[in-house]
Formats: C-alpha cells, structure tokens, sequence
C-alpha cells in the first residue's frame, strides 16, 4: 500500500520557485553598510542606515523623492566625494574592506563599482570607442582583447545584434534605450563586481524599459546590482531584495516578494499601496 | 501588516478607494443573499414550502451573475491598478470568497430541490431535527462570517472555522441515526435520502464558510492558513492581534 501510494505520488518540487525562499541570511554580501551618516552641510540626509547587499542579486531601493534612495547608492561608489559640504561618518565595506579608507583609490573603486544614470551619457565618439574607452583607460591596447571585450560587453547588454553591422557610427545616432544600454556595455566592458543603475529606466519607453529589466535579470549571473527606481512596479519586477527609504532612514529592508505582499511596517505599506502618509 | 478599519479610503487616488469599496460592498452584497439562500432552503425543507424552494432556486441565477461581475471587476482592478500589499490581497481574498459564496448558493439550490421531492412525496419528517439543527449552525456561520468580512475581525473569523468542527461532528451523528433508520424501515429509504443529501448540502456549506473565514485571515494578517489546522489558525490570529497591538502602542 505504502509503495504503490508512492508511485502515485507527485513531485511538486519544480514547482517551488527557488526565489520564493530568499532569506538574507542565507546570502553572500558584497556590500555592508554600517551606521552610514551623510550631511550636506548642516542637513543630515541619511541618518544611520545599517544594511547588507547580497551578491548576485539585484537590490532596489524605493521611497519618496528625497528619502536619501539615490544619495545612498552615490555612496557606494563615493560619487559624493564630488559634492561639496557633504561629510560621511560610518563604515561602507565592500568584500569586507572599508572604501572610505584613506588608501583607497577612488579611480580603482569605481571600476570595481560601475555606475549608470537616469539620462543615457554615451560619448560623442563610435559605438566601439564608447565600449573600447574604459579598457583603453586601464592601459589595455592590444586590438585583440579590445575586439573581444566590446563584443562580449555588446552582448552581455544584449544589444550586439542590433549594432554590430555599425559598431564603428557615432553611439549618438542610437535611439534612447539602444544608448542606454550601450552605457552599460560599456559599465560591464571593464568587469566591475557591483553595477548601481539609478533610474536606468524612467527616461525610457515601455518596451525600451522591458529590454533594460530583462537585461537586468541577465546581468545578475555576473554582477551584484542595485538598482535606485520610482516605478514600484519596476522595482517588483526586477529585484530579488528591496528597500523602503524614508527621510534618509532605511524603514524596511527584505525579499521583494515579502514587502510587496505582507510588508511588517506600515510606512511601507501606505508607501507602496499608494495611501497618505 | 493589518489593516486599519478604513484603510480602504485613504489612497491617494480617490477613484481606486471607490473601485476597492465598491468590490468589498459588492461581495458583500452578494453575502447577503447567499446568506437569505441558505435559510429560504432550510425553511423550505422543513416546512415544505415549494412556493419558497422554487422562488430561492431562482435567486441563485442573481447570485451566479454576481461572482462573474465581482470576479470581473478583481481582475480589471488588478490589471489597471498594479494592487500591492493590504489591497493586492483584499482582492484575491475577495476573487476566492465570491467563489465559495456562489457553491454555498448552489448547496442551498440543490436543498430546495430535495425540499421540493420532499413535499410531492408527503414526506414524513424523519431527519427533520437533525436539518434545522444543523441548519441553525451552518446560517449561524455564513451570518458571522460575513459580519467578520464587514469588520475584519479575524477573532470572529476563527470562531467561524472551529464551528466547523463541530457542524462535522453534528452530521456524523445525524448520518449514523439516519442509516440506522434506513435500515429499519426499507419504505423510508427514498425519503431519508433526500434528508441525507439535504444534510450533505448543509455540511458543505460549514466547509464553505470555513473557507470564507481562512480567506479573510490571510486578506488581513498576510498569512495563508488554507489546509491548516484550527491549532495553527489560532496561532495566525494571535500573533496579528499582537502585532496590531504593537502598531498602536
């Protein structure tokens, strides 16, 4: 009886999403942000954030215009250090080291950690050079390599296809999500551990932004991302892990599918449910 | 996260708190007169009314339109408003609850049938007792659980699924004097049967009103607690009250 209720039984593993059962626990972390406070000026606009960001998983922080969402994100490359009057306090380490240490080269951090903005910023030059420039940078001039690496960059952006009959036309020339997209071939042509993309999507058209997130979803395999967007719906889409930001606190911080279904704070579900404050 | 009593008319788009209210009062509405269906059919039955039996039949076409309607309007709701949190789960609890209320209306239709075979045959009321005891408790359910919809009131709603409980109970003892009784007097078998697939209705419609009640505890605490046992829903239930709790002080 035993046996037979055996053979009849079905293996309903596969069904199980694997994401379903995401824990910060269980992931590797590439950055960890400790009691992180950042003023410009007199105004303090983050007041001690605390948060892990695990590898290979695409992180996204959400909030009001203003929670500090981007101000962090600037953080993790030390895109702040350009602004004047702004000091930072706390630890930001990244693969355990502090990279607001005095010995770290800030040229060196920001290719290890890649950056890609709102608007599309490619450089008036081809298509190849755009991808080509930030190899050239490092000293590499071998034609070979160069060749190889631009089109593996292409391709990890999926946009290979699309271009490679005119890699050597001006990447003014391409249409808004094709230069976006090119900008982060040419983020990933220089191997970077961590992508931030702020707002990579919001100047995009629907199907442009579908390419971005699918695009996204691919990088993941080889790059720890986070991702700072409006669209909430873009950050469900996209994320395995999101943050809730609110006047420069971290409110809540946990597996997407979590907070978008049975968030615990209610800040965040007012936020996300679209309900006053 | 619970949900605050009003929390369905503070969006700040004033036209998805109308479209959300008007789903809930809808559903509700349709509670209403499944909750009328249910206890026409038990009168009818017990009273062999066939006047009232044919007229509740009918009713239930109403009610089969309105799961079609509400069912319709979750999923425009869905696809134009992205619903997330609290209002994601209001609706999918909303989309299952109109599904059991329309199988309680077809319970309560399949009982005026056997009200109606019951009165052509000039019944005799063997069974009786035991159908409007039980229908007592089942209506009793459906009323509570949907007083517990209009309040969110989880406490209410595990009330609900341990009444279940003893509904089973009541139609085991019911089955086992019927049976007795079958075996007894061989004329009555066609008669108690339709007593029998009257209960069967009534013991169908406490399951149902579980399933209503386990689908308002996950709309307002998050948590699932379809295909759990009463132990655990109250574990479920008192944790959200102790976080309810928590949000207010």
């Amino acid at each position: 009886m035993t046996s037979e209720a055996k053979t009849h039984a079905i293996d309903i593993s596969s069904m199980q999403r694997d994401d379903r059962q995401l824990n910060l626990d269980d992931e590797q972390i590439t950055l960890q942000v400790k009691d992180l406070r950042l003023s410009y000026g007199d105004k303090e606009a983050l007041h001690g954030i605390d948060m892990d960001i695990p590898k290979n998983r695409v992180t996204a922080f959400i909030g009001p215009s203003g929670c500090g969402k981007s101000t962090l994100l600037r953080c993790f490359n030390r895109m702040n250090d350009l602004v004047d009057g702004c000091s930072i306090s706390g630890e930001l380490l990244l693969d355990g080291d502090n990279i607001y240490d005095r010995t770290v080269n800030v040229a060196d951090l920001r290719r290890r950690v890649g950056m890609v903005f709102q608007k599309p910023n490619p450089f008036p030059k081809s298509i190849y050079e755009n991808v080509a420039y930030g190899l050239r940078i490092q000293g590499i001039n071998k034609k070979r390599v160069i060749d190889e690496t631009v089109e593996w960059a292409l391709r990890s952006a999926a946009l290979w296809d699309e271009v490679k009959d005119r890699l050597h036309e001006s990447a003014l020339g391409m249409s808004g999500g094709q230069q976006q997209r090119l900008v982060i071939a040419r983020t990933v042509a220089v191997k970077p551990e961590v992508l931030l993309l702020d707002e990579p999507a919001s100047a995009l058209d629907p199907i442009s932004t579908l390419k971005i997130e699918e695009l996204i979803h691919e990088l993941k395999k080889d790059f720890t991302i986070v991702i700072v967007t409006h669209n909430m719906q873009q950050a469900a889409r996209v994320s395995d892990y999101t943050a809730f930001m609110y006047m420069g606190d971290l409110i809540e911080f946990g597996a997407t599918d979590a907070l978008f279904t049975n968030p615990e704070k209610k800040q965040t579900e007012d936020y996300i449910t679209g309900r006053y404050g | 996260m619970e949900l605050e009593k009003d929390s369905y008319s503070t969006h700040i788009s004033q036209q998805f708190n109308e479209e959300l209210e008007q789903i809930r009062t809808q559903m509700l509405t349709m509670g209403g007169i499944v909750e009328r269906q249910v206890s026409d059919a038990v009168e009818a039955l017990l009273n062999g009314d066939v006047e009232l039996a044919e007229q509740s039949r009918r009713i239930d076409q109403q009610t089969n339109e309105m799961e079609l309607l509400i069912d319709e309007q979750c999923t425009t709701t869905i696809a134009r408003r992205q619903p997330a949190a609290s209002d994601l789960r209001l609706i999918v609890s909303i989309s299952r609850a109109v599904s059991d209320l329309e199988r309680i209306g077809d319970e309560a239709t399949r009982i005026c049938k056997m009200a109606i075979e019951l009165a052509d045959n000039g019944a005799n009321q063997r069974g009786f007792q035991e159908v409007r005891h039980i229908g007592n408790l089942v209506r009793d359910m459906v009323k509570e659980v949907l007083t517990a919809f209009a309040r969110n009131d989880l406490e209410m709603a595990y009330s609900v699924a341990k009444q279940d409980r003893s509904v089973d109970q009541e139609y085991r003892t019911a089955m086992r004097s019927l049976v007795t009784y079958m075996m007894e007097d061989a004329r009555a078998i066609s008669n108690v049967l339709n007593v029998i697939w009257a209960l069967r209705s009534l013991e169908r419609i406490g399951d149902h009103a579980r399933n209503l009640a386990e689908h308002l505890i996950y709309q307002v605490s998050g948590t699932d607690v379809r295909h759990q046992s009463l132990k655990q829903i109250k574990q479920t239930v008192r944790e959200e009250a102790d976080n309810s709790s928590d949000d207010e002080g």
